[in-house]
C-alpha cells in the first residue's frame, strides 16, 4: 500500500511540502532525490469522453514518473491541456501541464495556470509552441503575446512573489515546478546553451529536450552546458522516441518543425528486416547511451500512437534501475465499502413496510 | 453619498501606472492609431450605393479580363494588383488587408477597423453617440456599416453570416481570388460534371 512519493492519506492527494521544493509534487521529488526520471508523452483524444484520457494514461501506469499533457501540438486542436490535466490528477497522477503560447494571451494563460493549479496540477512546462501552419487549421489567428521565457517568467512571478504580471495579488499563488523545452539539435549551435542558461535565469527548474537521435551532437551540446555549470542548475530531460519506419523517420525530418534525424539512422532502419522492432531497439539504444552522459537527469519518452511501448522501451533500457514509479491502486478503503454494497445487495430485503404487513395479518390456520 | 469620492477604477489605476515620460502615445489601440483620419472613410459610407455601382462593373471588368490575368500567370499579377489594391482601398477604406473582402456586405465600412475585428455586427459597448468603446474618438465601423448598407441595392447582405477570417490570407489579393474564383464557377456551370 504505501509506495514512494504518496500521500499517506490519499493516494491521489498532493504531497506534503518539502523544504527546497517549490511544489507538492512527484517529478520534483523525484528529480532532487537524484533519481533517473522517466516522463511520457499522452496522445490527447479528440473526443469529450473522460475514460479515453484513462485509458491512454493506464498504459504508462507504473512506468513514468509525469506525464505530458500536450497543448494543441503542432497546432492541431485536441482535448485541452489543462482539461486533461485536470482528469489525470484526479486519478491521482503527476501530469506535467504544457502551455504554448500560440493560442492565448497573457490573460488566458495566467488564469489557466491558477484554474489548472488549483485542480492539483504541480508542473508546468512552457512553450512557444508551434506556428498555426502548421496544423490543419491555417487559417487561424496566431497569438504569441508571450514566448517561452516570458511565460516562464510570469509564472514563476506568480509563484515567486504570488502576483499577476500586472502587479495584483493572488490570495494563495499556485506551487508549481516550471518546465522548459530545448532543443540542442538546431542552429544555431552556439547559441543553445546561452538560451538554456536564459531559460534557467527567467525560472526554468527542468527542461526536456527534443527528439535525440543524434548522440554526438548532444554531447557536444551537454559539455558546453556542463562548461557552464547549467547542469547543476536544472534538471536536464533528454527526449527520445521509437521510430515506426524509415517513411516516418523522413516525413518527421521533413514537415515536423526542430526534428533532427541523421542519415545513417535512417540507413539502420531502412536495412532492418522489421522496421517497427528496429525502431524500437534504436530508441533503447539511444536511451542507454543518453543515460550515461553526465547532467541528464532522465528521459522524456515521446512514443507517438506507440504508446503502447512505452512501458517496454523503460523496462529494457533499464534507466529506472529497479525503482517502481508511483502506480494507481485503488483506495483500500473505496474496496470495503464496494465489497459492503455487494453484500447489502445480496441480502435478502428487510423492507418495513412489508414487515409490518406480514405481522398484521390475521393468522387463519389457527 | 453623492458627495464621497468615487473609488478609483482599474482602468484609471492602470492610466496612472504609467510611466510619465515626455512622449505620450495617442490612441488607445493599434488600430486606432493606424487609422488616419475617418472623413474618406465616412464619405466612402456616405456614398456606398455608387461605390457598390461601381464595384459591381469593376469586378466584371476583372472578370473579363481572366484569360489576361490567366496568360500573365495569377501568381506573377499578384504582386502588381496587391500593391494597387492596397492603396487605392486603403485610401477610400482604410483597408487592413485581411484578403478576404467584405466591403460589399458591410456597406462600405471596412470591418477590420474594428479594434476587435468583428465580422457580423457591432459589439455590446457602443457608446451613445455611436463611437467605439476602445478608441472613443472612432465612429463606430458597423453604426457607419449599417447606414451604408440600407442606401445599397444589396441592403440584405449584411444579414448573412460571416465565417471566421482565414488570417493565412492576409496581405493577399481579394480581387484577384475572387476573380479566379468566379471565373472557376463560371466553367464549371458551362461544363457541369466536368472535374474542377
Amino acid at each position: 500500500m504505501s509506495q514512494q512519493d504518496s500521500n499517506p492519506l490519499d493516494p491521489s492527494a498532493l504531497l506534503e511540502p518539502l523544504p527546497g521544493h517549490s511544489s507538492l509534487g512527484r517529478l520534483e521529488r523525484i528529480l532532487r532525490r537524484g533519481e533517473f526520471a522517466v516522463t511520457a508523452e499522452l496522445n490527447p483524444p479528440d473526443s469529450a469522453n473522460p475514460h479515453d484520457v484513462y485509458e491512454r494514461a493506464a498504459i504508462f501506469d507504473g512506468w513514468v514518473d509525469g506525464i505530458n499533457a500536450v497543448d494543441a501540438s503542432g497546432a492541431n486542436a485536441h482535448m485541452s491541456s489543462v482539461g486533461i490535466c485536470a482528469l489525470l490528477t484526479r486519478m491521482g497522477y503527476a501530469p506535467i501541464l504544457q502551455i504554448s503560447c500560440r493560442d492565448k494571451n497573457r490573460i488566458a494563460i495566467q488564469g489557466d495556470v491558477l484554474g489548472a493549479s488549483a485542480m492539483g496540477v504541480q508542473n508546468i512546462l512552457c512553450l512557444t509552441g508551434d506556428g498555426v501552419q502548421a496544423g490543419d487549421q491555417p487559417g487561424a489567428k496566431p497569438v504569441f503575446d508571450l514566448d517561452s521565457m516570458s511565460l516562464l517568467e510570469t509564472i514563476r512571478i506568480m509563484r515567486d512573489n504570488s502576483k499577476f504580471l500586472s502587479g495584483r495579488k493572488l490570495t494563495s499563488p499556485p506551487t508549481v515546478f516550471l518546465g522548459a523545452a530545448i532543443n540542442p539539435f538546431a542552429p544555431p549551435h552556439d547559441f543553445r546553451p546561452h538560451r538554456l542558461a536564459k531559460k534557467i535565469a527567467a525560472g526554468a527548474q527542468f527542461v526536456q529536450s527534443q527528439y535525440c537521435y543524434d548522440i554526438p551532437m548532444l554531447r557536444n551540446y551537454m559539455q558546453q552546458v556542463r562548461d557552464m555549470g547549467l547542469d547543476k542548475e536544472c534538471f536536464i530531460m533528454c527526449g527520445v522516441g521509437p521510430l515506426a519506419s524509415a517513411r516516418t523517420a523522413k516525413w518527421m525530418r521533413t514537415n515536423v518543425p526542430g526534428v533532427h534525424i541523421p542519415d545513417d539512422i535512417i540507413k539502420r532502419l531502412e536495412g532492418a528486416e522489421d522496421q517497427k522492432a528496429e525502431g524500437k531497439k534504436l530508441c533503447i539504444d539511444i536511451i542507454n547511451e543518453v543515460k550515461e552522459i553526465e547532467g541528464i537527469s532522465g528521459i522524456h519518452v515521446m512514443a507517438y500512437r506507440q504508446e503502447e511501448f512505452v512501458a517496454e522501451i523503460v523496462h529494457d533500457s533499464g534507466v529506472l534501475k529497479g525503482r517502481r514509479p508511483w502506480r494507481r491502486e485503488s483506495n483500500p478503503v473505496d474496496e470495503m465499502v464496494a465489497a459492503r454494497m455487494e453484500e447489502i445487495l445480496e441480502e435478502p430485503k428487510q423492507l418495513p413496510h412489508e414487515m409490518a404487513g406480514a405481522a398484521g395479518e390475521p393468522e387463519v390456520s389457527d | 453619498m453623492a458627495d464621497q469620492p468615487t473609488k478609483p477604477t482599474q482602468a484609471s489605476l492602470n492610466k496612472k501606472a504609467v510611466q510619465n515620460t515626455a512622449y505620450k502615445p495617442s490612441g488607445v489601440s493599434a488600430t486606432g492609431r493606424n487609422a488616419r483620419r475617418f472623413a474618406v472613410r465616412l464619405w466612402a459610407v456616405r456614398h456606398s450605393r455608387g461605390l457598390e455601382w461601381f464595384y459591381a462593373r469593376f469586378a466584371d471588368l476583372f472578370l473579363r479580363l481572366h484569360p489576361v490575368w490567366k496568360a500573365i500567370g495569377y501568381d506573377r499579377a499578384e504582386r502588381p494588383v496587391k500593391f494597387i489594391e492596397k492603396h487605392v482601398k486603403g485610401f477610400l477604406f482604410d483597408c487592413r488587408m485581411c484578403g478576404q473582402c467584405v466591403l460589399s456586405s458591410t456597406g462600405m465600412s471596412c470591418p477590420m477597423n474594428c479594434p476587435k475585428q468583428l465580422r457580423n455586427g457591432p459589439c455590446g459597448g457602443v457608446r451613445a453617440n455611436g463611437n467605439c468603446e476602445v478608441e472613443p474618438d472612432m465612429p463606430c465601423v458597423w453604426v457607419q456599416a449599417w447606414n451604408g448598407s440600407q442606401q445599397m441595392v444589396e441592403n440584405q447582405a449584411i444579414l448573412t453570416v460571416q465565417k471566421p477570417v482565414d488570417q493565412s490570407l492576409r496581405e493577399t489579393s481579394a480581387w484577384l481570388r475572387v476573380t479566379a474564383t468566379a471565373a472557376a464557377d463560371r466553367t464549371a456551370a458551362a461544363a457541369p460534371g466536368a472535374p474542377q
